[in-house]
């Protein structure tokens, strides 16, 4: 049977035992280590008996809580991939000068900067930001969950299957060699033949669908599920930002799906979108790309800085320095971020007034920002500042950011783009925004909100460590990045010539080495934590004496959240209710109206997954098969009406009752 | 409820801070449909904006004028704009609650959805057989996509009409599937909108030259 040669490729499309990278020692090394790793995962779960516990209340979950911290799993999961391609690029570097050739070939060091970029933004950034939106923001607004919880489950499941797809191809076949977006004429079919951007394009196709739906979903819930009471301009400002983040979410993600959709209609079916013959226009995709490109950017950086905003409130003891003018700030960043796409491709030719439109309006965005600067800083000003690990977090962010900013408005000007362009100075300063401006952000946030997702604090001093060798890192790995930079030394190269280049390269990997002493320390953080969570355990409820709703519960909630809805009469609600001596209900307690699990989300990523895989390598039937089933199991799910229960008072009574026990323990 | 919460500070009196009664808040599906409706909106948007910029691409080969059937691609519009009519005789008769008049509506409609699919397929092997297929010009590539992913949307459209026809059968104009016949309608008006911009500016704008 095996001997058929149309038999196997009718069966296993373009895939053959070739595409196994079993000749290439590293990621032998790599594949091991991940297998070694993930038996010993399974065998661990098997051995405490968790798989029901794993299913019942967690794959099959659709409590946003639940669903939030898995989102920031997986976030944490895909950063350690992605940085692990970090510093093998560091050190490739740092090694290639002078003749010698570094340990990777091209075209694994191609791959490695494209899967660095792609997971980055896509399976380390974005499902951070989703899962911390996804936890606080209901409880922000005193709502029980989402307005869609069944939709939230199933859009955490096709991240999840676009991040499996992406890490696939990492041991089946290759990734692609493009850059993060994949700009034809290269990504066609003509110069990227292999299967390295139908993997790029399938994984992002799956994970889009979910990070729409779960957009269109937190726009939902924060229009219509607030407490009684609570206006828009009374909303927290994390959910504000939430709220700018999804609304650009869903403004354009649509744009990135479509325009993707395009590429591979070139590549699958030979029409000529992007070609460079029979009419195709490559511009065109550059100008969508970005399109939906440079709003992400703020979809990430958003919620960021709606964490600051609570951070600082918070360990100030203070009431948010002008409340109405970040509101504001927030929105217009949001309107503008859509009209800057052009900014990234000054030198492609769009003719000088087009450039000083796009240069001008980019100059325009720091305008905003800066008045968010002022607003931390007046916080700041008069305050009691506690320096606990977020506030860290949020000092070396404003410090970090502001330099970030100056070199941006620096690339916003056009003739000096034209020399900087290309250059390690852009991968300098978009690092300076995303680490000193996302990541700082997202790590300040896991220490200020682990508390309330887990029942107890993480420990301060690993978490120091963590803080330090990150910000210090990062000043090490970037800083001569920007001077390289400004020498003329562009991106995505793999060898150098001119040895005096090389300690500027040195430097730099010497930083991301303290980087990962930074992750590791924040791993150490997590282990030490949980050792030592009785001595951390968080028994009110409210361990920073915070501001906003979701301090008002216990840590860890109940799946109801609340057991009454609050009312809403303040912008900081929380501070509000303790200022002015509110009781915390002890009777009355009804019945809660819940809704309930389901395995249809996860059936659907996994059956994505094998969809996916199946178009990647032209397995066509096991494709048409797959997308057969993911049509009726999507149906199947509608013909199911019986998604909700309630929670028996009695659970109520039980539930509060132990809550009022250990807030008594406490005083 | 909202109301308490701004009256509910008095001098000298505590303000109510927590709900006795269970809160309900308004259902947010038709604002989660509309926005998913915007999404879509945006892909199509895109496409035009594709079909804007490459649709005079001909490559030296065959142009609107050439290929368009204008007769036929009315006797088309038409089947979609009556399917939007009797779509909305089926949701008078679901206010009514006449469970077989609105099935009844609903099947007239999935028939002028599927002549209206038809007809596109005819059009679309007709054009292949001529040598006009998707790969042989960015125009014709725009073209296709973006009269094919409306005919997708009208397909899935379909389906779920069918799905839909089955649930109220069977279960009747409970709360949920009215919201489901809501939805759809939504879905569906918004495809003949989209069919208006695809007739004006690809087949009368592309005719025009």
């Amino acid at each position: 049977m095996f001997s058929d040669p149309d038999l196997l490729k009718f069966v296993f499309g373009r895939l053959t035992l070739e595409a196994i990278p079993y000749h290439e020692p590293i990621l032998v090394a790599t594949f091991l280590a991940v297998a070694i790793g993930g038996i010993a995962l399974v065998g661990l779960i098997t051995y405490y008996r968790f798989w029901g516990t794993l299913w019942r209340d967690w794959l099959t979950s659709v409590d946003h809580k639940k669903i939030g911290i898995m989102y920031v799993i997986l976030a944490l999961v895909m950063l350690l991939r992605g940085f692990a391609d970090a510093i093998m690029m560091r050190l490739q570097q740092a090694m290639a000068f002078g003749g010698a050739e570094g340990y990777l070939p091209p075209h694994h060091y191609d791959q490695i900067f494209t899967a660095h970029g792609v997971i980055m933004i896509f399976f380390m950034a974005m499902p951070f930001v989703t899962g911390l939106m996804n936890f606080v923001v209901p409880l922000q607004i005193g709502a029980r969950d989402v307005s869609f919880p069944f939709l939230n489950n199933f859009s955490f499941w096709m991240t999840t299957a676009g991040a499996i797809i992406i890490m696939m191809s990492l041991f089946v076949g290759e990734f692609a060699r493009t850059g993060w977006l994949a700009y034809p004429p290269l990504s066609g079919a003509d110069y990227s033949p292999g299967v390295g951007v139908d993997y790029y394009i399938w994984g992002l196709q799956v994970a889009g669908i979910g990070t729409t739906l779960s957009g269109i979903n937190l726009i939902a819930t924060i229009v219509k599920m607030r407490a009684p009471g609570m206006t828009m301009m009374k909303m927290p400002v994390f959910t504000w930002t939430s709220l700018c983040t999804n609304v650009l979410i869903v403004a354009t993600f649509p744009v990135l799906t479509a325009t993707l959709a395009l590429l591979s209609l070139d590549r699958y079916v030979g029409t000529n979108f992007f070609t460079n013959d029979l009419g195709g226009n490559p511009m065109m995709y550059v100008n969508l790309i970005w399109i939906w490109g440079h709003p992400e950017v703020y979809i990430l950086v958003l919620p960021a800085f709606g964490i600051f905003s609570e951070v600082v409130a918070t360990f100030c003891g203070k009431r948010l320095f002008g409340y109405a003018s970040m509101v504001y700030a927030t929105v217009v960043i949001t309107i503008l971020s859509y009209i800057v796409w052009l900014h990234h491709f000054f030198t492609m030719g769009s003719g000088a007034s087009v450039n000083a439109f796009f240069g001008i309006t980019t100059m325009i965005i720091s305008i905003p920002t800066g008045a968010k600067m002022f607003n931390w800083l007046f916080t700041m000003y008069r305050g009691r500042i506690r320096y606990e690990v977020p506030m860290l977090w949020t000092v070396g962010f404003m410090v970090t950011f502001v330099i970030g900013g100056m070199t941006g408005v620096l690339l916003a000007v056009p003739p000096a783009d034209f020399v900087l362009h290309n250059s390690l100075f852009l991968i300098a300063h978009f690092h300076n925004v995303i680490i000193g401006g996302v990541v700082f952000g997202l790590m300040a946030g896991v220490v200020y909100w682990f508390p309330k997702a887990f029942g107890f604090r993480l420990d301060p001093f690993w978490g120091k460590m963590s803080f330090w060798f990150w910000l210090i890192g990062f000043y090490f790995a970037f800083m001569p990045l920007y001077v390289l930079g400004l020498m003329g030394v562009t991106r995505r190269v793999s060898q150098f010539d001119d040895p005096s280049l090389q300690i500027w390269f040195v430097i730099a990997a010497f930083g991301a080495f303290l980087i990962a002493l930074g992750i590791l320390s924040m791993l150490i953080q997590l282990v030490v934590s949980f050792i030592k969570r009785e001595e951390l355990r968080d028994r009110t409820g409210d361990p920073w004496d915070a501001r906003t709703l979701e301090w008002s519960t216990s840590s860890p909630p109940p799946d109801y959240n609340f057991a009454f809805t609050p009312v809403v009469h303040d912008q900081d609600s929380w501070w509000d209710m303790k200022k002015r001596g509110h009781s915390r209900p002890l009777g009355g307690f009804k019945p809660i109206h819940m809704p309930k699990n389901t395995g249809t989300g996860v059936i659907l990523g996994a059956a994505s997954v094998v969809f996916a895989f199946a178009m990647v390598w032209y397995m066509w039937w096991l494709a048409g098969l797959s997308f057969l089933a993911m049509v009726a199991i999507a149906i199947g799910h509608t013909f199911n009406y019986d998604r909700d229960f309630y929670i028996p008072a009695e659970v109520v009574v039980e539930t509060e009752g132990k809550r009022t026990e250990m807030l008594a323990s406490e005083v | 409820m909202t109301e308490l919460a701004d009256h509910a500070v008095f001098e000298g009196q505590a303000p109510t801070f927590y709900l006795k009664e269970e809160h309900h808040p308004e259902g947010s599906t038709m604002l989660g449909f509309w926005l998913y409706l915007m999404s879509d909106c945006l892909i199509f948007a895109v496409l035009f904006a594709t079909h804007a910029v490459l649709g005079r691409n001909y490559a030296a080969g065959p142009s609107p004028a050439d290929l368009f059937d204008l007769p036929l691609v009315a006797v088309n519009t038409s089947m979609l704009l009556f399917s939007s009519i009797t779509y909305g005789f089926a949701m008078l008769e679901m206010e009514k609650g006449d469970r077989k008049t609105t099935l009844v509506w609903m099947v007239v409609t999935a028939l002028f959805g599927i002549a209206f699919v038809g007809l596109e397929l005819y059009e679309f092997t007709h054009m292949i057989h001529e040598g006009a297929g998707p790969q042989r010009s960015a125009f014709l590539s725009s073209f296709f996509t973006l009269v094919g992913t409306h005919g997708l949307h009208v397909t899935s459209g379909i389906v779920w009409m069918f799905v839909l026809m089955a649930q109220v059968a069977k279960h009747g104009l409970i709360v949920e599937n009215k919201r489901r016949l809501m939805c759809l309608s939504m879905f569906w008006h918004f495809l003949d909108v989209v069919w208006i911009g695809v007739f004006s500016f690809v087949y009368l704008m592309g005719v025009l030259g």
